[in-house]
């Protein structure tokens, strides 16, 4: 079955997103990107592949039993099994490596320890991710890291290998795990064993499983975007600009869009669209990436918290405190100084937010202003005192119209990536265009 | 309607010189050469800028015009100015001065000496036109300190209403007869000669013509020009030393015919890394370019098929495709309405209407402005002249952002992604106007 793709090589995360002929969306798939961005790039599709199949798994069993109101329950149950299987084969090579790293000159009290924080962390995968379980990430590092440190912070209380070396010794492993392919994509494999775990799966999911773990998903065509597009490996005729992507993808999420906003890890985007998706206009940060993404993190770390902590503690604001500077340094002195004087966290934060938001507005206004309707795409559309800080001066500024975030907002750029490569498809003449493989498609499943 | 073009085929072929640009190299060199000289020769010289600049009048009294601008952007091609700049922070100089006085004052303090490696003279006049930058004051102010040499001071009125009316005229006129040739002849020791200036202008005359006949090659398609990246060459001598002269006219007379052979050849413009093949896109440009990375920021252009069909950098020495010529009938009049009608002294409706007329004579696909972040003069109004062209020509403009010569103002990847999004964008909606 032929399908095309789009992945987006952001600077932080990969993300793919796979189209069926139809141009609805089968599949999505994220990872973080590094170092070696063809695995990420492979790593993000194969995660795309993966939920396509779940798509079409999805598919055949409303065809097969419309009436089995447990399918989409057993679906899920199924995906939560599959991640398991992905996680527990990425925990086999991460053991693998380490004890590789570890084979020459070190103690075997070093070995006894980490063989025993790895079998710990074996023992705990079922907890992880049983339904229902809360997982601060999906992405293997995150997961295996957080996990590992905790593990690692206690082993070093009783035993003489310090908390350092089992560190450090993570942190090299997890480099390699990460750089080298995994078989984490192999549907089938994981599916089956997945399946062999589910109490009573009932012979049709089995047999859509079966069936949909022999379908060749055939990559029909591939387009590239994002910060690190020029470093995969496509032709050039199959890479767009991000500026494009970003129009195209907010346009097929919401048709009414005319102006687009993304705030990604490197760089703010304000972009006009046309009622078509076309690029109108647009402007970008300069050189300086104060008040991108790349910001919060920074200030996630100077208050020792997670990104995604920092919008919801923002938000419980009163008083936000005024933030002149979104000079990553500057805000950095400001935060402590604030912090000194005794200001609240939150009221910093929401301060913080807002001085973002205030840097993208003025490249929206440089761009051609805001207009009906607005969307806000990226990472930072996900953090709730961004998007509280937008609204209000979007209508201070410009008064109240439809300010559109998609959950799906992160992969933006990738749907548009993928629309551009249906497009070229389609254009070469493709066989068989037009016929649905699904009627699933996310956004209304709109056709390019 | 754009013809098509197959996307894979390489914009770029191979490298070669042309006649012109060797004999400009050696114009020039022999110039710095001739200032170097000064101190032995006696020959006297003008420290001057390039908009609106009286190159023949300083001539007639034999006085060698020195050009700090041209001095700051030829340090930047040789890669001094980071260098420059720094001797000037420590001075005092803040970041967001323009970098061409930081670039300038940095070469002077380390010894002034010239792109060809050789030390310039110290001024003997410094000859301030005044057309539209305010910087020009400041920056002779503080040379002013330095050498404790004359000033002397021309001001330009600025075209507010877009036309040079009569008193225009003859305020700048009294002040040269008043101030100026006064100036120049103390300084010279010589007695202002008309007749010797009108023969120059009637050499500046000539050059002129043919320089307006290259830049408008670029109505051809494929232009055999590029007008912004190529058209700094193309400018270089008629707005340094050598307007008036003869070599100015045998220059641009061998670059005509250059220009000419390789039209009626169907070639594309001459670059670094060799000719452009393929015209992919054809834009009209705004604001100076980036002189750090100009070699790098031109390939960016060429490596995608982009030529530059018209720029309005071409006209900041003087506009002459609205059909100005100096004119020997009337010497200090033509002088007078040359410095009044160079582009930095034209207000912002005029250089709207001058972009938009570019962009549809030339045929190009759209504007595309290179705003200059230590140039307030230039880059103030930049945006509402994009929209306005915009709406005027129904093209799309684009927007990036560099400096002139701080090597730290330029972001290849972030300029690059914005050019790359801008031909993306022509594309898209060449391809729906097609569909
Ligand atoms: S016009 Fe711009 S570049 Fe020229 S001197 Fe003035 S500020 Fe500097």
């Amino acid at each position: 079955m032929k399908c095309c793709v789009g992945i987006d090589l952001g600077s932080t995360t990969t993300k793919a997103v796979i189209l069926a002929e139809s141009g609805a969306i089968l599949g999505r798939g994220i990872t973080n990107s590094r170092s070696n961005y063809k695995i990420a790039c492979d790593v993000a599709l194969s995660e795309g592949l993966i939920g396509a199949r779940f798509a079409l798994v999805a598919s055949a069993l409303e065809g097969s039993d419309p009436a089995a109101g447990s399918g989409r329950a057993l679906l899920a149950e199924l995906e939560h099994g599959l991640r398991e299987q992905q996680y527990r084969s990425q925990l086999r090579v991460l053991s693998e490596v380490m004890h590789r790293f570890m084979a020459e000159g070190d103690s075997d009290a070093l070995r006894e320890v980490v063989g025993e924080i790895l079998a710990a962390m074996e023992r705990g995968a079922a907890e992880l991710f049983r339904s229902g379980a809360s997982r601060k990430s999906d992405f293997f590092r995150d997961l295996a890291g957080s996990i590992y440190l905790r593990l690692a912070e206690e082993a070093a209380k009783t035993s003489p290998v310090g908390f350092d070396r089992l560190v450090g010794l993570f942190d090299k492993a997890i480099l390699d795990v990460e750089n080298r392919p995994t078989d984490a994509g192999n549907f089938g494999r994981h599916a089956r064993a997945a399946l062999s775990r589910l109490p009573e799966a009932p012979a049709a999911l089995t047999r859509a499983v079966e069936e949909v773990a022999e379908v060749t998903l055939d990559l029909a065509c591939t387009v590239g975007t994002g910060y690190g597009r020029a470093t995969l490996p496509f032709p050039k005729e199959q890479i767009r600009s991000e500026i494009l992507c970003h129009g195209l993808g907010a346009h097929a999420m919401f048709p009414g869009t005319r102006t687009v906003l993304d705030i990604g890890g490197q760089d703010t985007k304000a972009i006009q669209v046309d009622a078509e998706g076309i690029v109108i206009s647009f402007q970008m940060n300069d050189r300086c990436a104060a008040g991108c993404g790349r910001y919060l993190g920074y200030i996630a770390d100077e208050m020792n918290l997670g990104v995604q902590e920092l919008g919801p503690m923002a938000c419980r604001s009163s008083r936000p405190v005024r933030i002149n500077s979104t000079c990553t340094v500057f805000a950095g002195a400001e935060l402590r100084e604030r912090l000194s004087l005794g200001e609240k966290r939150e009221d910093i934060l929401a301060g913080l937010h807002r001085a973002i938001i205030l840097r993208a507005l003025s490249l929206l206004a440089r761009s051609g202003g805001v207009s009906d309707e607005f969307t806000f795409t990226g990472g930072v559309a996900k953090n709730p005192a961004a998007v509280r800080a937008l609204r209000g001066l979007i209508i201070d500024n410009y008064g109240e119209m439809t300010l559109n975030i998609s959950p799906d907002s992160i992969y933006t750029g990738a749907l548009g990536a993928a629309l551009f490569a249906r497009r070229e498809w389609l254009r070469r003449g493709s066989p068989g265009s037009g016929e649905a493989t699904s009627d699933r498609g996310a956004e209304g499943g709109r056709a390019a | 309607m754009p013809t098509p073009i197959d996307p894979k085929a390489p914009a770029v072929s191979a490298v070669c010189k042309e006649d012109s640009q060797l004999r400009q190299k050696r114009m020039i060199a022999e110039h710095y050469h001739r200032l170097a000289g000064c101190p032995g020769s006696g020959e006297k010289n003008a420290y001057t800028f390039v908009p609106g600049n009286l190159t023949e009048l300083l001539r007639s009294f034999d006085l060698l015009p020195v050009l700090p601008e041209i001095n700051a952007l030829q340090s930047a091609m040789r890669g001094k100015s980071r260098e420059y700049i720094a001797v000037a922070e420590k001075l005092g100089h803040s970041e967001d001065v323009c970098t061409y006085v930081k670039c300038d004052l940095g070469m002077m303090k380390s010894g002034n000496v010239g792109p060809t490696g050789e030390r310039l003279p110290d001024p003997d006049l410094l000859l301030l036109s005044y057309t539209g930058c305010f910087t020009f004051m400041k920056w002779f102010e503080i040379l002013k300190e330095e050498y404790s040499c004359p000033v002397a001071m021309l001001h330009v009125p600025y075209q507010a209403d877009g036309v040079v009316t009569e008193e225009m005229r003859r305020y700048v006129v009294a002040q040269l007869k008043e101030k100026i040739i006064p100036a120049l002849e103390s300084v010279s020791g010589r007695r202002y000669d008309e007749d010797r200036l009108r023969e120059m202008l009637a050499l500046s005359a000539r050059a002129e013509d043919d320089l307006v006949a290259v830049l408008e090659s670029a109505k051809h398609r494929p232009s055999p020009i590029d007008a912004y990246f190529g058209g700094v060459y193309y400018i270089g001598p008629i707005f340094t030393a050598f307007r008036g002269t003869p070599e100015a006219v045998d220059y641009y007379r061998t670059l005509r015919e250059e220009v000419e052979e390789r039209k009626r050849l169907n070639l594309g413009p001459v670059t670094p890394d060799g000719a452009v093949d393929r015209e992919r896109f054809r834009l009209v440009v705004e604001g100076p370019p980036n002189w750090t990375s100009f070699r790098e920021f031109w390939k960016m252009f060429a490596d995608e098929g982009a030529v530059v069909v018209a720029s309005t950098y071409t006209k900041v020495g003087g506009v002459y495709d609205t059909g100005f010529r100096h004119d020997p009938s009337r010497p200090l009049e033509t002088l007078a309405d040359y410095c009044m009608g160079c582009y930095t002294n034209l207000s912002l409706p005029s250089r709207v209407d001058m972009l938009s007329r570019y962009v549809k004579d030339y045929d190009a696909d759209g504007l595309l402005v290179n705003s200059i972040k230590s140039c307030n003069s230039f880059s103030a109004g930049q945006l509402m002249i994009l929209r306005e062209v915009e709406k005027r020509t129904g093209r799309p403009g684009g927007f990036i952002e560099s400096d002139l010569v701080d090597p730290r103002y330029f972001s290849a990847a972030n300029i690059k992604n914005r050019l790359e999004s801008y031909f993306q964008m022509i594309e898209q909606k060449r391809m729906h106007a097609v569909h």
